[in-house]
Protein backbone atom coordinates (compact mmCIF):
# COMPACT_ATOMS: atom_id res chain seq x y z
CA UNK A 1 0.00 0.00 0.00
CA UNK A 2 2.44 2.31 0.95
CA UNK A 3 4.37 1.47 -2.47
CA UNK A 4 1.10 3.75 -4.75
CA UNK A 5 2.44 6.30 -2.45
CA UNK A 6 5.45 6.34 -3.79
CA UNK A 7 4.38 5.51 -7.18
CA UNK A 8 3.21 8.92 -8.10
CA UNK A 9 6.27 10.17 -7.80
CA UNK A 10 6.96 12.22 -4.70
CA UNK A 11 4.73 12.61 -1.36
CA UNK A 12 1.09 12.38 -1.17
CA UNK A 13 0.33 12.33 -4.84
CA UNK A 14 -3.18 14.85 -3.60
CA UNK A 15 -4.18 16.73 -6.87
CA UNK A 16 -8.19 17.69 -5.35
CA UNK A 17 -8.21 20.10 -7.95
CA UNK A 18 -7.53 17.89 -11.14
CA UNK A 19 -10.90 16.37 -11.41
CA UNK A 20 -11.83 19.86 -12.81
CA UNK A 21 -9.97 20.00 -15.57
CA UNK A 22 -11.69 20.31 -18.64
CA UNK A 23 -9.73 18.00 -21.65
CA UNK A 24 -10.87 17.22 -24.38
CA UNK A 25 -12.54 13.90 -25.02
CA UNK A 26 -11.23 12.41 -28.05
CA UNK A 27 -6.96 13.41 -27.79
CA UNK A 28 -5.76 16.55 -29.06
CA UNK A 29 -4.25 19.55 -26.22
CA UNK A 30 -6.06 22.43 -27.22
CA UNK A 31 -10.20 23.16 -26.00
CA UNK A 32 -11.65 25.22 -28.88
CA UNK A 33 -15.23 26.40 -27.96
CA UNK A 34 -16.42 23.31 -30.21
CA UNK A 35 -13.99 20.96 -29.07
CA UNK A 36 -16.01 17.80 -26.92
CA UNK A 37 -14.82 17.68 -23.69
CA UNK A 38 -15.44 15.70 -20.24
CA UNK A 39 -17.57 18.69 -19.61
CA UNK A 40 -19.41 18.25 -22.93
CA UNK A 41 -20.02 14.23 -21.78
CA UNK A 42 -21.28 14.56 -18.59
CA UNK A 43 -23.52 17.30 -19.58
CA UNK A 44 -24.97 15.20 -22.22
CA UNK A 45 -25.40 12.22 -19.60
CA UNK A 46 -27.11 14.76 -17.51
CA UNK A 47 -30.17 15.62 -20.59
CA UNK A 48 -29.93 12.00 -20.96
CA UNK A 49 -30.24 10.90 -17.25
CA UNK A 50 -33.38 13.21 -17.34
CA UNK A 51 -34.49 12.58 -20.43
CA UNK A 52 -34.57 8.85 -18.61
CA UNK A 53 -36.81 9.61 -15.63
CA UNK A 54 -38.56 12.22 -17.03
CA UNK A 55 -39.90 10.93 -20.51
CA UNK A 56 -39.01 6.95 -20.59
CA UNK A 57 -40.12 6.54 -16.77
CA UNK A 58 -43.57 8.39 -17.52
CA UNK A 59 -43.97 6.28 -20.78
CA UNK A 60 -46.54 4.02 -19.58
CA UNK A 61 -49.19 6.81 -18.85
CA UNK A 62 -51.07 4.38 -16.73
CA UNK A 63 -53.52 5.58 -14.42
CA UNK A 64 -51.91 3.35 -11.41
CA UNK A 65 -49.00 4.83 -12.15
CA UNK A 66 -45.51 2.22 -12.08
CA UNK A 67 -42.61 3.47 -9.78
CA UNK A 68 -40.32 5.33 -12.38
CA UNK A 69 -43.59 7.34 -13.34
CA UNK A 70 -44.67 8.43 -10.09
CA UNK A 71 -40.90 9.59 -9.45
CA UNK A 72 -41.60 11.71 -12.87
CA UNK A 73 -44.57 12.93 -11.77
CA UNK A 74 -42.85 13.59 -8.01
CA UNK A 75 -40.61 15.65 -9.41
CA UNK A 76 -43.11 17.71 -11.51
CA UNK A 77 -45.42 17.79 -8.91
CA UNK A 78 -43.09 19.10 -6.17
CA UNK A 79 -41.58 22.12 -8.82
CA UNK A 80 -44.82 22.82 -9.79
CA UNK A 81 -45.96 23.23 -6.28
CA UNK A 82 -42.40 25.38 -5.54
CA UNK A 83 -43.02 27.99 -8.59
CA UNK A 84 -46.38 28.25 -7.53
CA UNK A 85 -45.93 28.99 -4.07
CA UNK A 86 -43.12 31.24 -4.32
CA UNK A 87 -43.66 33.03 -7.64
CA UNK A 88 -47.58 32.94 -7.97
CA UNK A 89 -50.00 31.69 -10.38
CA UNK A 90 -48.32 34.45 -12.81
CA UNK A 91 -45.17 32.63 -12.45
CA UNK A 92 -46.60 29.06 -13.65
CA UNK A 93 -45.96 30.10 -17.53
CA UNK A 94 -41.90 30.03 -16.52
CA UNK A 95 -42.50 26.61 -14.98
CA UNK A 96 -40.81 24.50 -17.70
CA UNK A 97 -37.69 27.16 -17.65
CA UNK A 98 -37.89 26.79 -14.29
CA UNK A 99 -37.79 22.93 -14.06
CA UNK A 100 -35.13 23.01 -17.36
CA UNK A 101 -32.76 24.41 -14.68
CA UNK A 102 -33.47 22.67 -11.40
CA UNK A 103 -33.11 19.68 -13.17
CA UNK A 104 -30.20 20.09 -14.92
CA UNK A 105 -28.20 21.06 -11.66
CA UNK A 106 -30.04 18.70 -9.60
CA UNK A 107 -29.11 15.50 -12.03
CA UNK A 108 -25.29 17.40 -12.85
CA UNK A 109 -24.37 17.49 -9.63
CA UNK A 110 -26.02 13.99 -9.00
CA UNK A 111 -23.87 12.50 -11.94
CA UNK A 112 -20.82 14.60 -10.38
CA UNK A 113 -20.86 12.31 -7.34
CA UNK A 114 -20.01 8.62 -9.36
CA UNK A 115 -16.94 8.32 -8.68
CA UNK A 116 -14.11 9.13 -12.10
CA UNK A 117 -17.36 12.15 -13.36
CA UNK A 118 -17.42 15.56 -13.72
CA UNK A 119 -18.95 17.80 -11.92
CA UNK A 120 -19.86 21.06 -14.67
CA UNK A 121 -21.78 22.49 -12.33
CA UNK A 122 -18.52 22.77 -10.00
CA UNK A 123 -17.27 25.50 -13.18
CA UNK A 124 -17.95 28.69 -12.13
CA UNK A 125 -18.22 29.65 -16.07
CA UNK A 126 -21.40 27.22 -15.48
CA UNK A 127 -23.17 28.73 -13.10
CA UNK A 128 -22.11 32.16 -14.20
CA UNK A 129 -23.85 31.54 -16.88
CA UNK A 130 -27.20 29.84 -15.59
CA UNK A 131 -27.08 32.80 -12.85
CA UNK A 132 -26.67 35.77 -15.75
CA UNK A 133 -29.73 34.00 -17.78
CA UNK A 134 -31.82 34.26 -15.01
CA UNK A 135 -31.12 37.72 -13.66
CA UNK A 136 -31.29 38.96 -17.41
CA UNK A 137 -34.85 37.43 -18.07
CA UNK A 138 -36.23 38.27 -14.73
CA UNK A 139 -35.05 41.70 -14.89
CA UNK A 140 -36.68 41.78 -18.72
CA UNK A 141 -39.66 40.39 -17.22
CA UNK A 142 -39.88 42.49 -14.20
CA UNK A 143 -39.48 45.69 -17.09
CA UNK A 144 -41.43 44.25 -19.19
CA UNK A 145 -44.58 43.92 -17.25
CA UNK A 146 -44.30 46.53 -15.08
CA UNK A 147 -42.36 49.21 -16.96
CA UNK A 148 -40.50 51.83 -14.80
CA UNK A 149 -42.70 50.64 -11.82
CA UNK A 150 -40.26 47.48 -11.90
CA UNK A 151 -37.98 50.15 -9.92
CA UNK A 152 -40.69 50.32 -7.27
CA UNK A 153 -38.47 47.31 -6.23
CA UNK A 154 -35.95 49.71 -4.76
CA UNK A 155 -37.86 51.83 -3.35
CA UNK A 156 -38.57 51.05 -0.01
CA UNK A 157 -42.26 52.78 0.61
CA UNK A 158 -42.29 51.37 3.86
CA UNK A 159 -39.17 53.73 5.42
CA UNK A 160 -40.30 57.24 7.21
CA UNK A 161 -38.50 59.54 5.56
CA UNK A 162 -36.80 60.05 1.80
CA UNK A 163 -33.16 60.35 2.83
CA UNK A 164 -33.28 56.82 4.29
CA UNK A 165 -35.67 55.42 1.31
CA UNK A 166 -32.59 56.41 -0.76
CA UNK A 167 -29.94 54.83 1.15
CA UNK A 168 -32.11 51.84 1.19
CA UNK A 169 -32.87 52.32 -2.46
CA UNK A 170 -28.54 52.19 -2.60
CA UNK A 171 -28.76 49.16 -0.89
CA UNK A 172 -31.31 47.32 -2.35
CA UNK A 173 -29.84 48.49 -5.77
CA UNK A 174 -26.01 46.83 -5.12
CA UNK A 175 -27.80 43.94 -3.43
CA UNK A 176 -29.76 43.12 -6.71
CA UNK A 177 -27.09 43.22 -8.41
CA UNK A 178 -24.94 40.95 -6.41
CA UNK A 179 -27.51 38.22 -6.73
CA UNK A 180 -26.26 36.76 -10.02
CA UNK A 181 -23.04 36.75 -8.44
CA UNK A 182 -24.26 35.02 -4.72
CA UNK A 183 -26.58 32.91 -7.19
CA UNK A 184 -23.67 31.14 -9.56
CA UNK A 185 -21.07 31.09 -6.61
CA UNK A 186 -22.73 29.62 -3.92
CA UNK A 187 -23.49 26.58 -6.17
CA UNK A 188 -20.41 26.58 -8.07
CA UNK A 189 -18.46 27.41 -4.97
CA UNK A 190 -20.44 24.15 -2.84
CA UNK A 191 -19.70 21.45 -5.69
CA UNK A 192 -16.31 22.24 -6.13
CA UNK A 193 -15.46 22.50 -2.17
CA UNK A 194 -17.49 19.16 -1.58
CA UNK A 195 -15.46 16.97 -4.55
CA UNK A 196 -11.96 18.55 -3.68
CA UNK A 197 -12.47 17.36 0.12
CA UNK A 198 -13.67 14.00 -0.86
CA UNK A 199 -10.56 13.86 -3.34
CA UNK A 200 -7.86 14.96 -0.50
CA UNK A 201 -9.47 12.44 1.70
CA UNK A 202 -8.83 9.49 -1.02
CA UNK A 203 -5.17 10.43 -1.06
CA UNK A 204 -5.26 10.32 2.38
CA UNK A 205 -6.00 7.12 2.15
CA UNK A 206 -4.02 6.11 -0.47
CA UNK A 207 -0.91 7.03 1.68
CA UNK A 208 -1.83 5.79 4.98
CA UNK A 209 -1.54 2.28 4.46
CA UNK A 210 -4.17 0.30 7.28
CA UNK A 211 -4.76 3.67 8.84
CA UNK A 212 -6.65 4.16 5.85
CA UNK A 213 -9.47 3.43 7.45
CA UNK A 214 -10.14 6.81 9.06
CA UNK A 215 -10.12 8.29 5.63
CA UNK A 216 -12.59 5.80 4.08
CA UNK A 217 -15.25 6.29 6.94
CA UNK A 218 -14.54 10.17 6.26
CA UNK A 219 -14.98 9.64 2.58
CA UNK A 220 -18.39 7.86 3.32
CA UNK A 221 -19.47 10.54 5.62
CA UNK A 222 -18.75 12.73 3.46
CA UNK A 223 -20.21 11.56 0.47
CA UNK A 224 -23.44 11.14 2.11
CA UNK A 225 -23.20 15.19 3.30
CA UNK A 226 -22.35 15.91 -0.59
CA UNK A 227 -25.41 13.98 -1.78
CA UNK A 228 -27.25 16.49 0.74
CA UNK A 229 -25.59 19.04 -1.00
CA UNK A 230 -26.04 18.58 -4.20
CA UNK A 231 -29.80 18.27 -3.83
CA UNK A 232 -29.92 20.88 -1.38
CA UNK A 233 -27.83 23.55 -3.95
CA UNK A 234 -29.99 22.43 -6.51
CA UNK A 235 -32.85 23.33 -5.03
CA UNK A 236 -31.89 26.61 -3.56
CA UNK A 237 -31.03 27.60 -6.85
CA UNK A 238 -34.35 26.82 -8.31
CA UNK A 239 -35.49 28.47 -5.44
CA UNK A 240 -33.98 31.42 -5.61
CA UNK A 241 -34.90 31.43 -9.11
CA UNK A 242 -38.11 31.92 -8.22
CA UNK A 243 -37.94 34.04 -5.93
CA UNK A 244 -36.21 36.72 -8.20
CA UNK A 245 -39.41 35.80 -10.64
CA UNK A 246 -41.26 36.56 -8.16
CA UNK A 247 -39.64 40.11 -7.58
CA UNK A 248 -39.84 41.01 -10.94
CA UNK A 249 -43.95 40.15 -11.48
CA UNK A 250 -44.44 41.35 -7.77
CA UNK A 251 -42.50 44.73 -7.64
CA UNK A 252 -42.78 46.71 -4.49
CA UNK A 253 -42.90 45.64 -0.71
CA UNK B 1 6.69 -0.32 8.04
CA UNK B 2 4.14 2.46 7.18
CA UNK B 3 6.29 4.46 9.15
CA UNK B 4 9.76 4.39 7.74
CA UNK B 5 8.00 4.79 4.46
CA UNK B 6 6.24 8.13 5.13
CA UNK B 7 9.71 9.82 7.02
CA UNK B 8 11.36 8.27 3.90
CA UNK B 9 8.83 10.10 1.63
CA UNK B 10 8.73 13.21 4.41
CA UNK B 11 12.57 13.80 2.62
CA UNK B 12 11.69 12.79 -0.96
CA UNK B 13 9.21 15.23 -0.45
CA UNK B 14 10.73 18.06 1.06
CA UNK B 15 13.21 18.28 -1.84
CA UNK B 16 10.24 17.89 -4.36
CA UNK B 17 8.31 20.44 -2.97
CA UNK B 18 11.28 22.65 -2.76
CA UNK B 19 11.69 21.89 -6.40
CA UNK B 20 8.40 22.78 -7.05
CA UNK B 21 8.39 26.13 -5.33
CA UNK B 22 11.04 26.84 -7.75
CA UNK B 23 8.86 25.84 -10.47
CA UNK B 24 5.86 27.59 -9.42
CA UNK B 25 7.31 30.62 -7.69
CA UNK B 26 7.32 32.01 -11.42
CA UNK B 27 3.75 31.69 -11.67
CA UNK B 28 2.79 33.25 -8.42
CA UNK B 29 1.67 30.07 -6.61
CA UNK B 30 3.35 29.23 -3.29
CA UNK B 31 3.94 25.72 -2.95
CA UNK B 32 4.84 26.32 0.79
CA UNK B 33 1.08 27.33 2.10
CA UNK B 34 -0.09 23.98 0.36
CA UNK B 35 1.99 21.85 2.82
CA UNK B 36 2.95 18.48 2.00
CA UNK B 37 0.79 18.34 -0.92
CA UNK B 38 2.24 18.20 -4.08
CA UNK B 39 1.23 19.76 -6.56
CA UNK B 40 2.46 18.57 -9.67
CA UNK B 41 0.04 20.62 -12.15
CA UNK B 42 -0.21 23.70 -9.62
CA UNK B 43 0.72 26.12 -12.55
CA UNK B 44 -3.54 25.91 -13.44
CA UNK B 45 -4.05 25.93 -10.17
CA UNK B 46 -8.61 26.94 -9.88
CA UNK B 47 -9.29 25.01 -13.04
CA UNK B 48 -12.67 27.05 -12.51
CA UNK B 49 -10.31 29.98 -13.47
CA UNK B 50 -8.90 29.02 -16.47
CA UNK B 51 -10.81 31.54 -19.00
CA UNK B 52 -9.44 29.33 -22.03
CA UNK B 53 -12.22 26.75 -21.38
CA UNK B 54 -15.00 29.11 -20.76
CA UNK B 55 -16.45 29.24 -24.43
CA UNK B 56 -16.01 25.24 -24.19
CA UNK B 57 -17.86 24.95 -21.27
CA UNK B 58 -20.54 27.51 -22.44
CA UNK B 59 -21.42 26.54 -25.54
CA UNK B 60 -22.04 22.99 -24.51
CA UNK B 61 -23.50 24.44 -21.04
CA UNK B 62 -26.15 25.83 -23.95
CA UNK B 63 -26.89 23.28 -26.54
CA UNK B 64 -27.51 20.95 -23.32
CA UNK B 65 -29.82 23.55 -22.05
CA UNK B 66 -31.59 23.95 -25.29
CA UNK B 67 -32.02 20.26 -25.86
CA UNK B 68 -33.30 19.78 -22.15
CA UNK B 69 -35.81 22.69 -22.46
CA UNK B 70 -36.75 20.87 -25.83
CA UNK B 71 -37.32 17.49 -24.36
CA UNK B 72 -38.84 18.42 -21.14
CA UNK B 73 -41.27 21.04 -22.96
CA UNK B 74 -42.24 19.15 -26.05
CA UNK B 75 -42.33 15.43 -24.63
CA UNK B 76 -41.97 14.92 -21.04
CA UNK B 77 -44.42 18.03 -19.81
CA UNK B 78 -47.40 17.77 -22.15
CA UNK B 79 -47.33 13.78 -20.88
CA UNK B 80 -47.06 14.13 -17.69
CA UNK B 81 -49.53 17.01 -17.73
CA UNK B 82 -52.09 14.43 -19.59
CA UNK B 83 -51.34 11.63 -17.36
CA UNK B 84 -52.14 13.98 -14.14
CA UNK B 85 -55.40 15.61 -15.65
CA UNK B 86 -56.87 12.08 -16.79
CA UNK B 87 -55.98 10.30 -13.15
CA UNK B 88 -57.46 13.34 -12.21
CA UNK B 89 -60.90 13.43 -13.99
CA UNK B 90 -61.06 9.67 -13.58
CA UNK B 91 -60.84 9.89 -9.71
CA UNK B 92 -63.34 12.38 -9.63
CA UNK B 93 -65.75 10.68 -11.82
CA UNK B 94 -65.45 7.71 -9.40
CA UNK B 95 -66.67 9.79 -6.36
CA UNK B 96 -69.08 11.50 -8.45
CA UNK B 97 -70.40 8.00 -9.46
CA UNK B 98 -69.44 6.70 -5.90
CA UNK B 99 -72.18 9.88 -4.62
CA UNK B 100 -74.49 9.03 -7.36
CA UNK B 101 -74.71 5.45 -6.08
CA UNK B 102 -74.98 6.63 -2.53
CA UNK B 103 -78.21 8.64 -3.07
CA UNK B 104 -79.56 5.85 -5.47
CA UNK B 105 -79.13 3.18 -1.87
CA UNK B 106 -80.59 5.94 -0.21
CA UNK B 107 -83.47 6.51 -1.49
CA UNK B 108 -83.92 2.55 -1.99
CA UNK B 109 -83.65 2.49 1.66
CA UNK B 110 -86.23 4.91 2.29
CA UNK B 111 -88.79 3.44 -0.12
CA UNK B 112 -88.06 0.10 1.33
CA UNK B 113 -88.82 1.97 4.62
CA UNK B 114 -92.19 3.15 3.36
CA UNK B 115 -93.37 0.12 1.60
CA UNK B 116 -92.62 -1.72 5.07
CA UNK B 117 -94.03 0.60 6.99
CA UNK B 118 -97.15 0.75 4.70
CA UNK B 119 -97.28 -2.76 4.85
CA UNK B 120 -97.09 -2.94 8.73
CA UNK B 121 -100.20 -0.64 8.91
CA UNK B 122 -101.76 -2.38 6.35
CA UNK B 123 -101.45 -5.74 8.62
CA UNK B 124 -102.84 -3.57 11.58
CA UNK B 125 -105.96 -2.79 9.44
CA UNK B 126 -106.43 -6.04 8.36
CA UNK B 127 -105.64 -7.97 12.24
CA UNK B 128 -108.37 -5.38 13.57
CA UNK B 129 -111.05 -5.36 10.80
CA UNK B 130 -110.49 -9.63 11.12
CA UNK B 131 -111.18 -9.05 15.22
CA UNK B 132 -113.83 -7.06 14.82
CA UNK B 133 -115.54 -8.93 12.21
CA UNK B 134 -114.96 -12.16 14.38
CA UNK B 135 -116.55 -10.35 17.54
CA UNK B 136 -119.65 -9.11 15.35
CA UNK B 137 -119.97 -13.25 14.18
CA UNK B 138 -119.05 -13.79 17.75
CA UNK B 139 -122.05 -11.97 19.61
CA UNK B 140 -124.90 -12.96 16.94
CA UNK B 141 -124.15 -16.07 17.17
CA UNK B 142 -124.44 -15.66 20.89
CA UNK B 143 -127.53 -13.91 20.62
CA UNK B 144 -128.99 -16.78 18.72
CA UNK B 145 -128.13 -19.30 20.73
CA UNK B 146 -129.35 -17.31 23.92
CA UNK B 147 -132.96 -16.82 21.78
CA UNK B 148 -132.97 -20.42 20.87
CA UNK B 149 -132.07 -21.48 24.49
CA UNK B 150 -135.24 -19.07 25.52
CA UNK B 151 -137.49 -20.69 23.05
CA UNK B 152 -136.40 -24.37 24.28
CA UNK B 153 -136.61 -23.29 27.97
CA UNK B 154 -139.74 -21.63 26.91
CA UNK B 155 -140.77 -24.45 25.26
CA UNK B 156 -140.37 -27.38 27.35
CA UNK B 157 -141.68 -25.52 30.46
CA UNK B 158 -145.11 -25.08 28.57
CA UNK B 159 -145.41 -29.02 28.26
CA UNK B 160 -144.39 -29.26 31.48
CA UNK B 161 -147.15 -27.43 32.43
CA UNK B 162 -149.40 -29.20 30.50
CA UNK B 163 -148.16 -32.18 31.51
CA UNK B 164 -149.12 -31.46 35.02
CA UNK B 165 -152.43 -29.92 33.65
CA UNK B 166 -153.53 -33.36 32.04
CA UNK B 167 -152.12 -34.94 34.85
CA UNK B 168 -154.20 -32.94 37.18
CA UNK B 169 -156.83 -33.49 34.93
CA UNK B 170 -156.87 -37.18 34.92
CA UNK B 171 -156.76 -37.13 38.68
CA UNK B 172 -159.64 -35.17 38.76
CA UNK B 173 -161.83 -37.68 36.51
CA UNK B 174 -160.77 -40.39 38.08
CA UNK B 175 -161.84 -39.28 41.61
CA UNK B 176 -165.05 -38.09 39.86
CA UNK B 177 -165.46 -41.61 38.40
CA UNK B 178 -164.56 -43.27 41.30
CA UNK B 179 -166.33 -41.29 43.54
CA UNK B 180 -169.54 -41.49 41.39
CA UNK B 181 -169.21 -45.32 41.43
CA UNK B 182 -168.45 -45.11 45.38
CA UNK B 183 -171.67 -43.50 45.87
CA UNK B 184 -173.66 -45.62 43.26
CA UNK B 185 -172.03 -48.65 45.28
CA UNK B 186 -173.27 -47.03 48.74
CA UNK B 187 -176.34 -45.91 47.54
CA UNK B 188 -178.24 -46.75 44.03
CA UNK B 189 -180.22 -44.45 42.87
CA UNK B 190 -178.87 -41.76 44.44
CA UNK B 191 -176.25 -40.73 41.96
CA UNK B 192 -176.10 -37.09 41.47
CA UNK B 193 -173.40 -36.15 39.32
CA UNK B 194 -173.44 -32.51 40.06
CA UNK B 195 -173.01 -32.31 43.48
CA UNK B 196 -170.18 -35.02 42.71
CA UNK B 197 -168.61 -32.63 40.78
CA UNK B 198 -168.87 -29.57 43.49
CA UNK B 199 -167.89 -31.79 46.03
CA UNK B 200 -164.62 -33.31 44.36
CA UNK B 201 -163.75 -29.58 43.01
CA UNK B 202 -164.05 -28.37 46.98
CA UNK B 203 -161.54 -31.22 47.82
CA UNK B 204 -159.24 -30.69 45.45
CA UNK B 205 -159.36 -26.84 45.92
CA UNK B 206 -158.64 -27.46 50.00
Amino acid sequence: MAGEAEHGGSGFNIHPMDQFKVTPLFGGDSVHWYTPTNATLWMLLTVLAITLVMVVGARGRALIPSRAQSAAEVIYGFTRRMVEDVAGKEGMKYFPYILTVFLFILFANLLALLPTSFAPTSHIAVTGVLAVAVFVTVTAIGFVKHGAGFLKLFWVTSAPTVALRIVLAMIELISYFVRPLSHSVRLGGNMMAGHAVLKVFAGFAGALGLGAIFPIVAIVAVYGLELMVACIQAYVFAILTCVYLNDALHPGH
Amino acid sequence: MADETETGEGAEHAAGAAHEAGAAATDGHVAETLGEVNLEHAEVGMPQLDFGVFPNLIFWLIISIVILFMVLNRVALPRIRSVLSERNDAISNDLEQAALLKRRSEEAEASYNAALARARDEAHRIAADTKAQINKDLASLMAKADAEIAAKSAESEARIREIRDSAARSVEEVARATTADIVAAFLPGAADAEAVDQAIARRLKG
